[in-house]
């Protein structure tokens, strides 16, 4: 290998009021290379990426594509050096097609006449069969990220850049990803791809660049580290991962009956008939690819949404018609996925924002009137006890990390002691140590006699705590099944939509 | 290039020092004013914002501008943290004082203490009533309540006007479109011998105690403020916007009308109908401000009665035309609004340009 790198970086620094996001980086890659970008949240993985992308520019430092100098201004100027990016989060527009969207996204010299034929030749070249007069709104995540991969093969790219691609995807559709990655890489184009999930890495990547706090710790051939010593070099420190516990389960708390609700959203996702229930002591798990209606049965479970009284009861007592605070009353406590603009108000402190959710079992109201002094002790309890790391509870929560956050949130609502406590992807975006720190806190309140469900996309997270789990898709849910019992390729292809037996079964 | 960068965290001396300097911005583009108009800018301001503040009279005067704008802009504060833009308080001042002087009216030469909190309770029933309208359509058709609130200011202003000349006119009075003068009874209690300061004063400064507990101590302020500032979060609480949304109209309208029925029951003394002088926009600029904090607003609500009084002087003493008051409440909701965005943001030079040039 000694070829000239296809792009190489030295000393790249970049700033941002406070915090250095990354500090003297240097890696390259060759010219054919999949190459992971590994590390936490905040590590300063996605700055990197963008500096690359000519999102942003490095503040010191050289970049070099193929031995010339590279300083992109712009993203099409680096799409101009033929440098092509997949963002984690789509840059799509539902009311469009998939012929538009892709012009929409293309420097204008690089849109062909025949836009249509161009995708439907690169998309069977790859395995990736998309139909260009569809609306993106009618496509699945899965399908919405090959929009964008097409994007950028049409542009003949050397380098494309994929930022936690796998994070929408089902398993099945993981694998073709792959394929496809692996035959761009043997056609000479290189691949940077950024995750945290380590399994992935040690499967399609022949080499590693960690990154921690803004700084290259180590380069690695992943196949020949373990998941958790590659954990161990992002984090830093040794991890002690949270452990299954055999239940106690007791009697039903949560009963979900035939749940029905009508999206607001017009690509949104209607759910049918949903029933499950949820015991003491139990934590169950709802997997599926976001977007499958997960936000709406959040909704309508948490009391944002009302719906038939019977469809939720809460030990007993049907709650359908209620709001959040009438079944806060209850014992119900809810973290929702959005941290900051749904669990909490951005430009409100952190004992201000106790009183959001906290208020009515706490004993924060009375008669309408605040009692502040009990806001302020409740906000101390909790950074406390959830090893909160902040300034003081007078600050704003936009002024937390992610992580810190989540703890917070998290914290907020055990700590209120719920009979029934529902959580929407409690760990996304949250570094591993706190992650673990959430697991554990879940695991202790449902020894305690909690029902806690868990919805999230994240496989591995519901393997790790939940003990029943079953797996919403296109608004329905599976037929619940104790963990472990099905294999990794029976949930794919119920996160897929294919339905064994379709959640009409009442319980366990 | 220059560029806004924002803060993270907006400090509390920027936050409440952005108003005063408002008000120092004002007085010196006053100044480039009066110069230009050929008048000594110094003795202007003088005459406009200090001899006011020398003279007893002058004072209890400010007192009776201060009260309507008060009352109102302390009613859109609520709102407008709420996110619920009500522009239309002096179509619901128009239409309370209506309603209170028309009881007024019915009950004339009838004596007794209960007329007129009965005029008041009245008065701040219509102005709730004008302000329901608004809230109506807004939370069952989503018609915005902007200018559902502003168009019914015209129309309770021309039904002030179509009253004035039929149903509600003096019948002694030559034919003049005004009604009766108010009787003893239906006037409001002066404060003050030989001043027009009256009563209604004491229950703006009662407002803004009420509103200082509510917006501090009291759950509705905490809804008010979570669901202007993040209304999924505030979904997540358990508030319901449509009901906040009614909340803050029935406030705001119901402090509107009460305003107005001082008004006409107290300085003016009888319904005409040049009874809406603007009050109700003026108060919009008290209210911003005024930081739509409670004490802000008391603060403010003098600084803008000050260019009332303060104008009519310069008018009479240094021959300016009476458009100076209008042109000094504009500038001050400008330079506020010009100040905020240097509280809010960060101004940064050619960022981009020097870390180019870097390398």
């Amino acid at each position: 290998m000694n070829e000239i790198p296809l792009l190489e970086l030295s000393g790249i620094t970049k700033r941002f009021p406070g915090v250095v996001a990354n500090d003297d980086v240097d890696f390259s890659i060759m010219p054919g290379e999949i190459h992971a970008l590994l590390g936490e949240n905040g590590a300063g993985k996605s700055t990197l990426v963008k500096m690359i992308y000519g999102v942003l520019l490095p503040d010191e430092g050289d970049m070099h594509f193929s031995g010339a100098p590279y300083a992109p201004m712009r993203p099409s100027e680096a799409r101009a050096h033929g440098v092509g990016m997949v963002f984690q989060h789509f840059s799509l527009f539902d009311a469009l097609s998939v012929a538009d969207n892709v012009a929409l996204g293309m420097n204008k010299e690089a849109v062909g006449a025949n836009l249509d034929q161009q995708i439907i030749e690169i998309s069977n070249a790859y395995g990736l069969s998309l139909d260009p007069t569809r609306f993106i709104g009618s496509l699945s995540m899965g399908e919405r990220q090959r929009v964008e991969i097409i994007r950028c093969l049409l542009q003949n790219p050397r380098l494309l850049i994929m930022d936690e691609p796998t994070s929408v995807l089902t398993p099945q559709e993981v694998d073709v990803l792959f394929e496809t990655l692996r035959k761009l890489s043997a056609e000479g184009c290189s691949i940077l791809y950024i995750s945290h999930k380590l399994q992935e890495i040690r499967e399609l990547c022949k080499k590693a660049t960690v990154l921690r706090g803004g700084k290259v710790v180590g380069d690695c051939d992943p196949r020949e580290e373990t998941a958790k010593s590659l954990a161990e070099m992002m984090i830093g420190t040794s991890l002690t991962f949270a452990e299954r516990q055999e239940p106690h389960l007791g009697e039903e708390r949560l009963v979900v009956r035939g749940l029905a609700v009508e999206s607001h959203d017009p690509f949104g996702v209607d759910i049918h008939d949903v029933s499950f229930a949820v015991r003491a002591g139990e934590i169950f798990g709802i997997a599926g690819v976001a977007g499958n209606g997960q936000v709406e049965l959040m909704e309508a479970l948490i009391g944002e949404r009302t719906t038939t009284a019977d469809s939720v009861c809460i030990d007993g007592e049907a709650v359908g018609t209620q709001g959040p605070t009438a079944r806060r009353a209850r014992g119900m406590c809810s973290v929702p996925e959005e941290r900051l603009g749904h669990g909490s108000v951005p430009d409100m402190s952190l004992w201000l924002n106790t009183i959001l959710s906290a208020r009515t079992r706490k004993g924060m109201e009375k008669n309408g009137f605040l009692d502040l002094n009990l806001a302020h002790d409740f906000a101390d309890e909790v950074v406390e006890k959830f090893d909160v790391k902040t300034a003081g509870i007078n600050h704003d929560a936009k002024s937390l990390s992610g992580g810190n956050l989540q703890k917070f949130i998290v914290g907020r609502e055990i700590l209120q002691a719920p009979t029934v406590l529902i959580l929407l992807q409690p760990t996304w975006g949250v570094d591993a140590a706190a992650a673990i720190d959430i697991h554990c806190a879940l695991q202790e309140l449902a020894a305690g006699g909690t029902a806690i469900l868990v919805i999230s996309q994240d496989l591995d997270e519901l393997m790790t705590i939940s003990t029943n789990f079953a797996v919403i898709s296109e608004g329905r849910l599976s037929a619940p099944a104790p963990t472990g019992s099905q294999s990794i390729e029976e949930i794919g292809l119920l996160m897929g939509g294919v339905h064994t037996s379709a959640g009409t079964e009442a319980t366990v | 290039m220059i560029r806004l960068e924002p803060r993270k965290e907006i400090s509390k001396v920027l936050l409440y020092g952005t108003p005063v300097m408002a008000v120092v911005v004002t007085i010196v583009l006053g100044m480039v004013m009066f110069a230009a108009l050929g008048k000594n800018p110094v003795n202007a301001i003088f005459i406009i914002f200090v001899e006011p503040l020398k003279d007893p009279f002058a004072i209890s005067e400010m007192t009776v501008k201060a009260t309507p704008l008060i009352l109102i802009a302390i009613g859109l504060s609520f709102g407008f943290r709420a996110g619920v833009w009500n522009i239309g308080a002096e179509g619901q001042f128009t239409f309370g004082a209506l309603v209170g002087g028309a009881v007024a009216l019915a009950l004339y030469e009838v004596e007794g203490g209960w007329v007129l909190p009965l005029m008041c309770t009245a008065g701040a029933l219509g102005g709730m009533a004008w302000a329901a309208i608004p809230a109506f359509l807004r939370t069952k058709f989503n018609a915005n309540e902007i200018l559902v609130t502003l168009m019914l200011t015209y129309v309770a202003v021309l039904l002030l006007s179509v009253l004035m000349h039929g149903p509600l006119k003096d019948p002694e009075g030559l034919n003049f479109p005004e009604s009766r003068l108010f009787h003893e009874s239906a006037t409001m209690p002066i404060l003050i011998e030989e001043t027009r300061a009256h009563v209604g004063f004491l229950v703006a400064l009662a407002a803004i105690v009420i509103a200082w507990v509510l917006l501090e101590r009291h759950v509705f302020g905490y809804q008010v403020k979570v669901i202007g500032q993040s209304p999924k979060a505030a979904s997540f609480g358990g508030f319901v916007e449509s009901k906040v949304v009614w909340f803050c109209l029935m406030i705001s309208g119901g402090l509107a009308g009460l305003a107005g029925t001082f008004e006409a029951a107290g300085p003016i003394g009888q319904l005409v109908p040049a009874l809406p002088v603007g009050y109700g926009f003026t108060a919009i600029i008290v209210a911003f401000l005024g930081r739509l904090t409670p004490l802000g607003i008391l603060l403010a609500g003098f600084v803008m009665a000050l260019t009332y009084i303060g104008g009519e002087s310069a008018q009479i003493k240094m021959n300016l035309p009476s458009a100076v008051t209008g042109v000094f409440q504009g500038m001050f909701l400008f330079s506020l609004l010009g100040i905020d965005v240097l509280a809010r943001f960060r101004i940064r030079f050619a960022q981009r340009a020097s870390s180019a040039a870097g390398e």
